[in-house]
Protein backbone atom coordinates (compact mmCIF):
# COMPACT_ATOMS: atom_id res chain seq x y z
CA UNK A 1 0.00 0.00 0.00
CA UNK A 2 1.38 3.08 -1.07
CA UNK A 3 1.06 6.59 1.16
CA UNK A 4 -0.28 9.88 0.18
CA UNK A 5 3.59 11.02 -0.12
CA UNK A 6 4.32 8.10 -2.65
CA UNK A 7 0.80 8.49 -4.58
CA UNK A 8 1.60 12.63 -4.72
CA UNK A 9 5.57 12.79 -4.93
CA UNK A 10 6.14 11.60 -8.85
CA UNK A 11 3.24 14.55 -9.75
CA UNK A 12 4.85 17.15 -7.53
CA UNK A 13 8.44 16.29 -9.29
CA UNK A 14 7.16 16.53 -13.05
CA UNK A 15 5.01 19.84 -12.37
CA UNK A 16 7.30 22.29 -13.05
CA UNK A 17 8.96 20.66 -16.91
CA UNK A 18 5.22 19.92 -17.21
CA UNK A 19 3.71 23.33 -16.52
CA UNK A 20 6.30 24.81 -18.60
CA UNK A 21 6.28 22.12 -21.68
CA UNK A 22 2.55 22.19 -21.71
CA UNK A 23 2.67 26.31 -21.89
CA UNK A 24 5.67 26.99 -24.00
CA UNK A 25 5.69 23.69 -26.11
CA UNK A 26 2.66 21.40 -26.28
CA UNK A 27 0.53 24.24 -26.58
CA UNK A 28 2.33 26.19 -29.00
CA UNK A 29 2.77 22.68 -31.30
CA UNK A 30 -0.66 22.43 -31.81
CA UNK A 31 -1.32 26.00 -31.86
CA UNK A 32 1.18 26.60 -35.04
CA UNK A 33 -1.75 24.54 -37.22
CA UNK A 34 -4.82 26.56 -35.90
CA UNK A 35 -2.60 29.44 -36.70
CA UNK A 36 -1.97 28.56 -40.33
CA UNK A 37 -5.54 28.71 -41.30
CA UNK A 38 -5.85 32.12 -40.35
CA UNK A 39 -5.03 35.48 -41.73
CA UNK A 40 -2.89 37.49 -38.20
CA UNK A 41 -0.74 40.37 -37.79
CA UNK A 42 0.75 39.31 -34.65
CA UNK A 43 -0.82 42.19 -33.37
CA UNK A 44 -4.94 42.32 -34.56
CA UNK A 45 -7.11 39.20 -33.85
CA UNK A 46 -6.22 36.38 -35.89
CA UNK A 47 -9.35 35.81 -38.74
CA UNK A 48 -10.29 32.10 -40.05
CA UNK A 49 -9.64 32.02 -43.67
CA UNK A 50 -9.65 28.21 -44.32
CA UNK A 51 -6.76 26.99 -46.53
CA UNK A 52 -5.77 30.18 -48.06
CA UNK A 53 -2.77 30.48 -46.53
CA UNK A 54 -1.79 27.05 -48.21
CA UNK A 55 -3.55 27.90 -51.37
CA UNK A 56 -1.22 30.89 -51.70
CA UNK A 57 1.84 28.93 -50.57
CA UNK A 58 1.71 26.57 -53.34
CA UNK A 59 1.44 29.17 -56.22
CA UNK A 60 4.69 31.02 -53.70
CA UNK A 61 7.73 30.61 -56.16
CA UNK A 62 9.71 31.99 -53.59
CA UNK A 63 9.06 29.83 -51.15
CA UNK A 64 9.66 26.97 -53.01
CA UNK A 65 12.72 28.24 -54.43
CA UNK A 66 14.14 28.85 -51.14
CA UNK A 67 12.99 25.13 -50.64
CA UNK A 68 15.06 23.77 -53.54
CA UNK A 69 17.91 25.96 -52.75
CA UNK A 70 17.79 24.13 -48.93
CA UNK A 71 17.53 20.66 -50.48
CA UNK A 72 20.83 21.40 -52.16
CA UNK A 73 22.59 22.75 -49.56
CA UNK A 74 21.45 19.80 -47.85
CA UNK A 75 22.87 17.61 -50.88
CA UNK A 76 26.06 18.76 -50.56
CA UNK A 77 26.57 19.38 -46.81
CA UNK A 78 25.48 16.56 -45.35
CA UNK A 79 27.49 13.86 -47.72
CA UNK A 80 30.17 16.42 -46.67
CA UNK A 81 29.70 16.10 -42.84
CA UNK A 82 29.64 12.77 -42.89
CA UNK A 83 32.92 11.75 -44.81
CA UNK A 84 34.69 14.44 -42.88
CA UNK A 85 33.53 13.52 -39.70
CA UNK A 86 33.79 9.46 -40.28
CA UNK A 87 37.24 10.35 -41.59
CA UNK A 88 38.47 12.35 -38.49
CA UNK A 89 37.46 9.66 -36.59
CA UNK A 90 39.01 6.69 -38.41
CA UNK A 91 42.59 9.11 -37.97
CA UNK A 92 41.71 8.93 -34.47
CA UNK A 93 41.04 5.14 -34.35
CA UNK A 94 44.42 4.71 -35.09
CA UNK A 95 47.81 4.12 -32.76
CA UNK A 96 48.94 8.09 -33.62
CA UNK A 97 49.87 10.00 -30.64
CA UNK A 98 48.43 12.55 -29.28
CA UNK A 99 44.66 11.66 -29.72
CA UNK A 100 42.90 13.09 -27.31
CA UNK A 101 44.68 16.70 -28.46
CA UNK A 102 43.77 16.28 -31.92
CA UNK A 103 40.31 15.31 -31.02
CA UNK A 104 39.89 18.57 -29.06
CA UNK A 105 41.03 20.61 -31.93
CA UNK A 106 38.73 19.15 -34.39
CA UNK A 107 36.20 19.72 -31.91
CA UNK A 108 36.70 23.15 -31.45
CA UNK A 109 35.02 24.43 -33.81
CA UNK A 110 31.74 23.27 -32.59
CA UNK A 111 31.94 25.18 -29.47
CA UNK A 112 32.03 28.33 -31.24
CA UNK A 113 28.45 29.79 -32.09
CA UNK A 114 27.30 29.81 -35.60
CA UNK A 115 26.91 33.33 -35.64
CA UNK A 116 30.71 34.03 -35.10
CA UNK A 117 31.38 31.57 -37.29
CA UNK A 118 29.28 33.44 -39.86
CA UNK A 119 31.62 36.32 -38.77
CA UNK A 120 34.74 34.20 -38.77
CA UNK A 121 34.54 33.43 -42.54
CA UNK A 122 33.50 36.22 -43.91
CA UNK A 123 36.38 38.03 -42.02
CA UNK A 124 38.73 35.23 -43.76
CA UNK A 125 36.69 34.88 -46.95
CA UNK A 126 37.00 38.99 -47.80
CA UNK A 127 37.84 39.60 -51.49
CA UNK A 128 39.58 42.64 -50.46
CA UNK A 129 41.93 41.47 -47.26
CA UNK A 130 40.91 38.02 -46.62
CA UNK A 131 43.32 35.24 -45.97
CA UNK A 132 41.99 32.66 -47.78
CA UNK A 133 41.93 34.58 -51.20
CA UNK A 134 45.66 36.15 -50.52
CA UNK A 135 46.57 32.53 -50.31
CA UNK A 136 45.06 31.68 -53.68
CA UNK A 137 47.24 34.24 -55.21
CA UNK A 138 50.46 33.42 -53.78
CA UNK A 139 50.05 29.50 -55.16
CA UNK A 140 49.16 30.90 -58.38
CA UNK A 141 45.17 31.40 -58.65
CA UNK A 142 42.97 34.19 -59.05
CA UNK A 143 40.78 35.60 -56.06
CA UNK A 144 37.66 33.89 -55.88
CA UNK A 145 34.40 35.90 -54.63
CA UNK A 146 33.33 33.51 -52.26
CA UNK A 147 30.42 35.48 -50.54
CA UNK A 148 29.54 37.67 -53.49
CA UNK A 149 28.92 35.66 -56.34
CA UNK A 150 25.80 33.72 -56.45
CA UNK A 151 27.14 30.93 -58.06
CA UNK A 152 29.62 30.51 -55.02
CA UNK A 153 28.25 31.15 -52.09
CA UNK A 154 25.95 28.14 -51.27
CA UNK A 155 28.95 26.19 -51.78
CA UNK A 156 31.32 28.21 -49.60
CA UNK A 157 28.21 28.34 -46.75
CA UNK A 158 28.23 24.66 -46.93
CA UNK A 159 31.72 24.31 -47.10
CA UNK A 160 31.73 26.34 -44.10
CA UNK A 161 29.10 24.07 -42.02
CA UNK A 162 31.02 20.81 -42.90
CA UNK A 163 33.89 22.76 -41.01
CA UNK A 164 31.84 23.56 -38.26
CA UNK A 165 30.15 20.82 -37.53
CA UNK A 166 32.09 17.83 -38.51
CA UNK A 167 33.59 17.42 -35.27
CA UNK A 168 30.40 16.99 -33.63
CA UNK A 169 29.70 13.86 -35.85
CA UNK A 170 33.11 12.75 -35.43
CA UNK A 171 32.90 12.11 -31.19
CA UNK A 172 29.84 9.89 -32.38
CA UNK A 173 31.69 8.20 -35.17
CA UNK A 174 34.54 7.72 -32.47
CA UNK A 175 31.82 5.80 -29.90
CA UNK A 176 30.55 3.54 -33.01
CA UNK A 177 33.77 2.33 -33.98
CA UNK A 178 34.93 1.52 -30.86
CA UNK A 179 31.54 -1.01 -30.03
CA UNK A 180 33.37 -2.22 -32.88
CA UNK A 181 34.92 -6.15 -32.08
CA UNK A 182 38.51 -6.00 -33.22
CA UNK A 183 38.48 -9.65 -33.72
CA UNK A 184 36.58 -9.02 -36.98
CA UNK A 185 39.58 -7.48 -38.24
CA UNK A 186 41.90 -10.17 -37.06
CA UNK A 187 40.00 -12.66 -38.68
CA UNK A 188 40.06 -10.50 -41.53
CA UNK A 189 43.58 -9.74 -41.75
CA UNK A 190 44.40 -13.25 -42.02
CA UNK A 191 42.06 -13.89 -44.60
CA UNK A 192 44.26 -11.48 -46.57
CA UNK A 193 42.01 -8.12 -46.59
CA UNK A 194 43.43 -4.99 -46.98
CA UNK A 195 42.71 -1.78 -45.46
CA UNK A 196 40.27 -0.62 -47.78
CA UNK A 197 38.62 -4.14 -47.88
CA UNK A 198 37.83 -4.12 -44.26
CA UNK A 199 36.53 -0.98 -44.32
CA UNK A 200 34.01 -1.69 -46.86
CA UNK A 201 33.16 -5.21 -45.28
CA UNK A 202 33.66 -4.72 -41.66
CA UNK A 203 33.46 -1.36 -40.95
CA UNK A 204 30.68 0.63 -42.82
CA UNK A 205 27.84 -2.42 -42.11
CA UNK A 206 28.80 -2.62 -38.75
CA UNK A 207 28.86 1.33 -38.46
CA UNK A 208 24.98 1.44 -39.81
CA UNK A 209 23.30 2.45 -36.41
CA UNK A 210 25.93 5.13 -36.08
CA UNK A 211 25.90 6.68 -39.58
CA UNK A 212 22.09 6.91 -39.26
CA UNK A 213 21.99 8.71 -36.45
CA UNK A 214 24.60 11.09 -37.87
CA UNK A 215 22.52 11.18 -41.37
CA UNK A 216 19.49 12.18 -39.01
CA UNK A 217 20.56 14.40 -37.09
CA UNK A 218 23.08 16.80 -39.54
CA UNK A 219 20.39 16.64 -41.76
CA UNK A 220 17.86 18.36 -39.33
CA UNK A 221 20.48 20.36 -38.71
CA UNK A 222 21.77 21.63 -41.79
CA UNK A 223 17.68 22.18 -42.89
CA UNK A 224 17.30 24.43 -40.17
CA UNK A 225 20.73 26.37 -40.74
CA UNK A 226 19.97 30.29 -40.77
CA UNK A 227 22.20 32.06 -37.99
CA UNK A 228 25.20 31.20 -40.35
CA UNK A 229 23.87 32.44 -42.97
CA UNK A 230 22.72 35.61 -41.16
CA UNK A 231 26.12 36.71 -40.31
CA UNK A 232 28.35 35.34 -43.00
CA UNK A 233 25.90 36.54 -46.28
CA UNK A 234 22.57 38.05 -44.55
CA UNK A 235 20.85 35.56 -46.98
CA UNK A 236 22.66 36.88 -50.12
CA UNK A 237 24.00 37.80 -52.76
CA UNK A 238 20.68 38.45 -54.62
CA UNK A 239 18.95 35.37 -51.87
CA UNK A 240 21.00 32.53 -52.90
CA UNK A 241 21.70 31.44 -49.57
CA UNK A 242 18.56 32.15 -48.09
CA UNK A 243 16.96 28.99 -47.02
CA UNK A 244 13.94 28.12 -45.60
CA UNK A 245 14.04 29.17 -41.67
CA UNK A 246 15.06 32.32 -42.88
CA UNK A 247 12.21 32.89 -44.99
CA UNK A 248 9.73 31.85 -42.17
CA UNK A 249 11.74 34.55 -39.89
CA UNK A 250 11.18 37.14 -42.58
CA UNK A 251 7.51 36.52 -43.50
CA UNK A 252 6.58 35.87 -39.61
CA UNK A 253 8.37 39.06 -38.04
CA UNK A 254 9.57 41.29 -40.86
CA UNK A 255 6.27 41.29 -42.98
CA UNK A 256 4.40 39.91 -40.24
CA UNK A 257 2.01 37.73 -42.12
CA UNK A 258 1.95 35.22 -39.28
CA UNK A 259 -0.34 33.41 -40.21
CA UNK A 260 0.99 32.49 -43.69
CA UNK A 261 4.53 31.81 -41.80
CA UNK A 262 2.72 29.24 -40.20
CA UNK A 263 1.73 27.66 -42.94
CA UNK A 264 5.29 27.45 -44.14
CA UNK A 265 6.35 26.41 -40.71
CA UNK A 266 4.27 22.93 -41.76
CA UNK A 267 6.05 22.52 -44.51
CA UNK A 268 9.08 22.70 -42.56
CA UNK A 269 8.18 20.06 -40.46
CA UNK A 270 6.90 17.67 -42.90
CA UNK A 271 10.44 18.12 -44.56
CA UNK A 272 12.00 17.15 -41.47
CA UNK A 273 9.43 14.05 -40.98
CA UNK A 274 9.94 12.96 -44.29
CA UNK A 275 13.53 12.90 -44.52
CA UNK A 276 13.88 11.30 -41.29
CA UNK A 277 11.03 8.77 -41.94
CA UNK A 278 12.88 8.05 -45.26
CA UNK A 279 16.62 7.53 -43.81
CA UNK A 280 15.32 5.34 -41.50
CA UNK A 281 13.80 2.86 -44.46
CA UNK A 282 16.61 3.62 -46.55
CA UNK A 283 18.91 2.14 -43.75
CA UNK A 284 16.21 -0.58 -42.68
CA UNK A 285 16.21 -1.70 -46.38
CA UNK A 286 19.82 -1.75 -46.74
CA UNK A 287 20.34 -4.31 -43.39
CA UNK A 288 17.57 -6.69 -44.85
CA UNK A 289 19.32 -6.82 -47.90
CA UNK A 290 22.85 -7.86 -46.60
CA UNK A 291 20.95 -10.73 -43.57
CA UNK B 1 57.11 -4.55 -45.34
CA UNK B 2 58.95 -2.20 -42.30
CA UNK B 3 59.26 0.57 -44.91
CA UNK B 4 55.83 0.61 -46.23
CA UNK B 5 54.53 0.37 -42.49
CA UNK B 6 56.89 3.47 -41.75
CA UNK B 7 55.68 5.06 -44.72
CA UNK B 8 52.31 4.80 -43.88
CA UNK B 9 52.82 6.22 -40.26
CA UNK B 10 54.38 9.12 -41.77
CA UNK B 11 51.31 9.68 -44.06
CA UNK B 12 49.03 9.40 -41.30
CA UNK B 13 50.76 12.11 -39.08
CA UNK B 14 50.95 14.10 -42.47
CA UNK B 15 47.02 14.23 -42.76
CA UNK B 16 46.13 14.82 -38.72
CA UNK B 17 48.98 17.41 -39.23
CA UNK B 18 47.07 19.21 -41.87
CA UNK B 19 43.48 18.46 -40.17
CA UNK B 20 44.53 20.27 -37.22
CA UNK B 21 45.90 23.11 -39.49
CA UNK B 22 42.17 23.31 -41.11
CA UNK B 23 40.28 23.01 -37.90
CA UNK B 24 42.30 25.30 -35.97
CA UNK B 25 44.05 28.31 -38.31
CA UNK B 26 40.74 29.89 -38.97
CA UNK B 27 39.68 30.41 -35.08
CA UNK B 28 44.15 31.40 -34.75
CA UNK B 29 43.81 33.68 -37.58
CA UNK B 30 40.52 35.74 -35.97
CA UNK B 31 42.56 35.78 -32.68
CA UNK B 32 45.08 37.08 -33.88
CA UNK B 33 43.47 39.25 -35.89
CA UNK B 34 41.96 41.02 -32.93
CA UNK B 35 45.16 42.35 -31.37
CA UNK B 36 45.96 44.22 -34.97
CA UNK B 37 45.60 47.58 -35.73
CA UNK B 38 43.04 48.91 -38.36
CA UNK B 39 45.24 49.36 -41.07
CA UNK B 40 46.91 46.03 -40.53
CA UNK B 41 43.37 43.92 -40.74
CA UNK B 42 42.89 45.70 -43.99
CA UNK B 43 46.70 45.38 -45.39
CA UNK B 44 47.82 43.40 -48.07
CA UNK B 45 49.41 41.10 -48.17
CA UNK B 46 47.94 40.28 -44.67
CA UNK B 47 49.72 39.06 -41.89
CA UNK B 48 49.19 36.74 -39.11
CA UNK B 49 51.06 38.70 -36.32
CA UNK B 50 50.24 42.31 -35.19
CA UNK B 51 53.44 44.21 -35.59
CA UNK B 52 52.15 46.23 -32.81
CA UNK B 53 49.76 43.97 -30.92
CA UNK B 54 47.24 45.97 -28.08
CA UNK B 55 44.07 45.38 -26.74
CA UNK B 56 42.85 48.63 -27.84
CA UNK B 57 40.15 46.96 -30.05
CA UNK B 58 38.91 45.16 -26.52
CA UNK B 59 39.27 48.78 -24.83
CA UNK B 60 36.84 49.68 -27.63
CA UNK B 61 34.26 46.85 -27.39
CA UNK B 62 33.82 47.11 -23.99
CA UNK B 63 33.53 51.36 -23.47
CA UNK B 64 31.79 52.07 -26.56
CA UNK B 65 29.32 49.76 -27.24
CA UNK B 66 27.36 48.45 -24.26
CA UNK B 67 29.19 45.29 -24.52
CA UNK B 68 29.44 44.92 -21.33
CA UNK B 69 25.20 45.25 -21.03
CA UNK B 70 25.43 41.84 -23.54
CA UNK B 71 27.98 39.96 -21.39
CA UNK B 72 25.97 40.20 -18.74
CA UNK B 73 22.79 39.63 -20.14
CA UNK B 74 24.16 36.62 -21.65
CA UNK B 75 25.80 35.26 -18.66
CA UNK B 76 22.67 35.68 -16.46
CA UNK B 77 20.25 33.51 -19.05
CA UNK B 78 22.99 31.06 -19.81
CA UNK B 79 23.75 30.33 -16.10
CA UNK B 80 20.05 30.69 -14.68
CA UNK B 81 18.73 28.86 -17.40
CA UNK B 82 21.18 26.68 -17.27
CA UNK B 83 20.18 25.91 -13.40
CA UNK B 84 16.99 25.90 -14.11
CA UNK B 85 17.03 23.26 -17.12
CA UNK B 86 19.10 20.67 -15.34
CA UNK B 87 17.02 20.76 -11.80
CA UNK B 88 13.69 20.17 -13.17
CA UNK B 89 14.40 17.79 -16.54
CA UNK B 90 16.45 15.33 -13.92
CA UNK B 91 13.20 15.30 -11.64
CA UNK B 92 11.09 14.56 -14.12
CA UNK B 93 13.33 12.39 -15.99
CA UNK B 94 14.13 10.64 -12.48
CA UNK B 95 10.21 10.40 -11.88
CA UNK B 96 9.34 8.65 -15.43
CA UNK B 97 12.54 5.97 -14.39
CA UNK B 98 11.92 5.14 -11.31
CA UNK B 99 8.51 5.68 -10.28
CA UNK B 100 4.83 3.81 -11.71
CA UNK B 101 1.56 6.42 -11.34
CA UNK B 102 -1.54 7.16 -13.12
CA UNK B 103 -1.23 8.62 -16.45
CA UNK B 104 2.66 7.99 -16.58
CA UNK B 105 3.12 6.06 -19.66
CA UNK B 106 0.20 9.32 -21.32
CA UNK B 107 2.27 12.19 -20.03
CA UNK B 108 5.73 10.02 -21.32
CA UNK B 109 4.37 9.64 -24.61
CA UNK B 110 3.35 12.99 -24.62
CA UNK B 111 6.79 14.95 -23.77
CA UNK B 112 8.71 12.06 -26.57
CA UNK B 113 5.89 12.92 -29.47
CA UNK B 114 7.58 17.02 -29.14
CA UNK B 115 10.88 15.74 -29.13
CA UNK B 116 11.00 16.05 -32.95
CA UNK B 117 9.48 19.33 -32.84
CA UNK B 118 12.55 22.08 -33.47
CA UNK B 119 12.08 25.53 -32.15
CA UNK B 120 12.33 26.65 -35.76
CA UNK B 121 9.05 25.15 -36.52
CA UNK B 122 6.96 26.17 -33.54
CA UNK B 123 8.48 29.92 -33.08
CA UNK B 124 4.94 31.43 -34.64
CA UNK B 125 2.50 30.13 -31.70
CA UNK B 126 5.60 30.93 -29.40
CA UNK B 127 6.20 34.42 -30.18
CA UNK B 128 2.26 34.62 -29.47
CA UNK B 129 2.48 32.97 -25.90
CA UNK B 130 5.30 34.83 -25.35
CA UNK B 131 3.55 37.99 -26.00
CA UNK B 132 0.60 36.74 -23.71
CA UNK B 133 2.69 35.82 -20.75
CA UNK B 134 4.61 39.22 -20.95
CA UNK B 135 7.74 37.68 -21.28
CA UNK B 136 8.82 39.71 -24.90
CA UNK B 137 11.67 41.88 -24.34
CA UNK B 138 12.22 40.37 -21.19
CA UNK B 139 14.84 38.03 -20.24
CA UNK B 140 13.12 35.68 -18.16
CA UNK B 141 11.90 35.25 -21.69
CA UNK B 142 14.44 33.50 -22.90
CA UNK B 143 15.33 31.44 -19.80
CA UNK B 144 11.92 30.10 -18.86
CA UNK B 145 9.98 28.57 -22.02
CA UNK B 146 13.19 26.36 -23.21
CA UNK B 147 13.99 25.39 -19.78
CA UNK B 148 11.52 22.22 -20.59
CA UNK B 149 13.61 20.01 -22.56
CA UNK B 150 12.30 16.52 -23.90
CA UNK B 151 15.95 15.82 -25.37
CA UNK B 152 16.87 16.31 -21.13
CA UNK B 153 13.88 14.30 -19.75
CA UNK B 154 14.81 11.71 -22.17
CA UNK B 155 18.45 11.72 -21.42
CA UNK B 156 18.09 11.55 -17.39
CA UNK B 157 15.38 8.50 -17.64
CA UNK B 158 17.57 6.28 -19.77
CA UNK B 159 20.46 7.26 -17.63
CA UNK B 160 18.12 6.38 -14.56
CA UNK B 161 16.93 3.04 -16.15
CA UNK B 162 20.30 1.58 -15.99
CA UNK B 163 20.54 2.38 -12.37
CA UNK B 164 19.14 -0.35 -9.88
CA UNK B 165 16.17 1.00 -7.76
CA UNK B 166 17.21 -1.22 -4.67
CA UNK B 167 19.21 1.09 -3.16
CA UNK B 168 15.35 3.24 -3.28
CA UNK B 169 13.94 0.19 -1.25
CA UNK B 170 16.68 -0.06 1.32
CA UNK B 171 16.33 3.80 2.06
CA UNK B 172 12.79 3.55 2.14
CA UNK B 173 13.11 0.34 5.03
CA UNK B 174 15.24 2.97 6.17
CA UNK B 175 12.16 5.46 6.61
CA UNK B 176 13.29 7.93 4.46
CA UNK B 177 11.10 10.20 2.70
CA UNK B 178 10.41 10.32 -0.97
CA UNK B 179 12.26 13.35 -1.21
CA UNK B 180 15.30 12.72 0.49
CA UNK B 181 15.68 9.28 -0.60
CA UNK B 182 16.29 11.50 -4.38
CA UNK B 183 18.42 14.21 -3.09
CA UNK B 184 20.78 12.40 -1.29
CA UNK B 185 20.47 9.18 -2.34
CA UNK B 186 19.56 9.28 -6.27
CA UNK B 187 20.82 12.78 -7.38
CA UNK B 188 24.49 12.36 -6.52
CA UNK B 189 24.24 8.98 -8.08
CA UNK B 190 23.25 11.42 -11.81
CA UNK B 191 26.27 13.29 -11.49
CA UNK B 192 27.44 12.49 -14.94
CA UNK B 193 24.45 12.81 -17.03
CA UNK B 194 23.89 16.23 -14.98
CA UNK B 195 26.68 17.27 -16.24
CA UNK B 196 26.10 16.80 -20.06
CA UNK B 197 22.66 18.67 -19.59
CA UNK B 198 24.81 21.30 -17.95
CA UNK B 199 27.20 21.53 -20.81
CA UNK B 200 24.51 21.38 -23.85
CA UNK B 201 22.27 23.59 -22.28
CA UNK B 202 25.00 26.19 -21.18
CA UNK B 203 26.79 26.37 -24.74
CA UNK B 204 23.30 26.19 -26.39
CA UNK B 205 21.84 29.29 -24.36
CA UNK B 206 25.22 30.97 -24.67
CA UNK B 207 25.24 30.63 -28.40
CA UNK B 208 21.69 30.96 -29.32
CA UNK B 209 20.36 32.93 -31.93
CA UNK B 210 17.00 32.12 -33.06
CA UNK B 211 15.61 32.43 -29.66
CA UNK B 212 16.49 35.75 -28.87
CA UNK B 213 15.93 36.94 -31.97
CA UNK B 214 12.62 36.69 -31.83
CA UNK B 215 12.06 37.32 -28.20
CA UNK B 216 14.29 40.69 -27.41
CA UNK B 217 13.68 43.56 -29.44
CA UNK B 218 15.57 45.88 -27.30
CA UNK B 219 18.91 46.93 -27.55
CA UNK B 220 19.53 47.42 -23.50
CA UNK B 221 18.57 43.35 -23.85
CA UNK B 222 20.64 41.77 -26.56
CA UNK B 223 22.38 38.85 -25.85
CA UNK B 224 25.84 38.47 -27.28
CA UNK B 225 25.02 36.72 -30.63
CA UNK B 226 22.40 39.47 -30.94
CA UNK B 227 24.90 42.29 -30.82
CA UNK B 228 26.95 40.72 -33.13
CA UNK B 229 24.73 39.58 -35.58
CA UNK B 230 23.16 43.07 -35.55
CA UNK B 231 26.67 44.88 -35.87
CA UNK B 232 27.75 42.56 -38.75
CA UNK B 233 24.37 43.78 -40.47
CA UNK B 234 25.50 47.26 -40.06
CA UNK B 235 26.44 49.25 -43.54
CA UNK B 236 30.18 49.33 -42.51
CA UNK B 237 31.48 46.53 -40.62
CA UNK B 238 33.47 47.84 -37.45
CA UNK B 239 35.95 44.72 -38.23
CA UNK B 240 38.15 45.88 -34.63
CA UNK B 241 35.88 45.73 -32.20
CA UNK B 242 33.45 42.88 -33.83
CA UNK B 243 36.75 40.16 -34.02
CA UNK B 244 37.70 41.49 -30.42
CA UNK B 245 33.53 40.62 -29.25
CA UNK B 246 33.46 37.37 -31.03
CA UNK B 247 36.99 36.55 -29.24
CA UNK B 248 35.21 37.01 -25.75
CA UNK B 249 32.43 35.67 -26.82
CA UNK B 250 34.24 32.24 -27.54
CA UNK B 251 36.11 32.04 -23.86
CA UNK B 252 32.95 30.95 -21.61
CA UNK B 253 31.94 28.24 -23.73
CA UNK B 254 35.32 26.92 -23.73
CA UNK B 255 35.96 27.07 -20.23
CA UNK B 256 32.64 25.27 -19.57
CA UNK B 257 33.94 22.59 -21.84
CA UNK B 258 37.44 21.87 -20.58
CA UNK B 259 35.68 21.67 -17.26
CA UNK B 260 32.98 19.16 -18.18
CA UNK B 261 35.14 17.77 -20.87
CA UNK B 262 35.39 14.44 -19.31
CA UNK B 263 31.76 13.88 -18.97
CA UNK B 264 30.78 15.33 -22.64
CA UNK B 265 32.91 13.13 -24.87
CA UNK B 266 31.65 9.82 -22.76
CA UNK B 267 28.39 10.93 -21.95
CA UNK B 268 26.88 12.65 -24.72
CA UNK B 269 27.76 10.32 -27.22
CA UNK B 270 26.39 7.23 -25.00
CA UNK B 271 23.24 8.95 -24.83
CA UNK B 272 22.99 10.21 -28.49
CA UNK B 273 23.64 6.10 -29.73
CA UNK B 274 21.26 5.30 -26.92
CA UNK B 275 18.76 8.17 -28.48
Amino acid sequence: MKTWEQRLFPYLMLLPMLLIFTVFLFYPAVNGLWTSFHKWDGVNPAKFIGWENYVNLFQDTAFWKSVGRTLLFTLISVPGIYILGLALALLLTTSIKGRSVYRAVFYLPCLISSIVVGLAWRFLLSEDFGVVNYLLTIMGGKPVRWLTDPRNALVAVAMISIWSMAGYYMVMFISGLQTIDTEYYDAASIDGANGWQRFLHITLPLLRPTSLLVLVLSTVAIIKTYPLVVALTGGGPAGATKFIVHIIQETGFEKYKMGYASAMTMVLFFLLMILTLLQFKFSRGGKTNEN
Amino acid sequence: MKTKKVVGRIFLYLLVVLACFAFLMPILWIVFSSFKTQSELFAWPPKLFSMSPSFDNYRLAFSSGDFGAYFFNTSFVAIVATVITVVINTMAGYVFAKYRFKGDRFLFMMVLATLMIPLEVIMIPIFKVIVATHLYNNLWGLIIPAAASPTAVFLVRQYYLSISSSIMESARIDGASEWRIFTSVMLPIGKPVMAVLTIISFMWRWNDYLWPKIIINNKQKFTIQLALANFSGEYSVDWNSLLAMSVVSMLPVIVVFLIFQKHIVGGMTTGAVKG
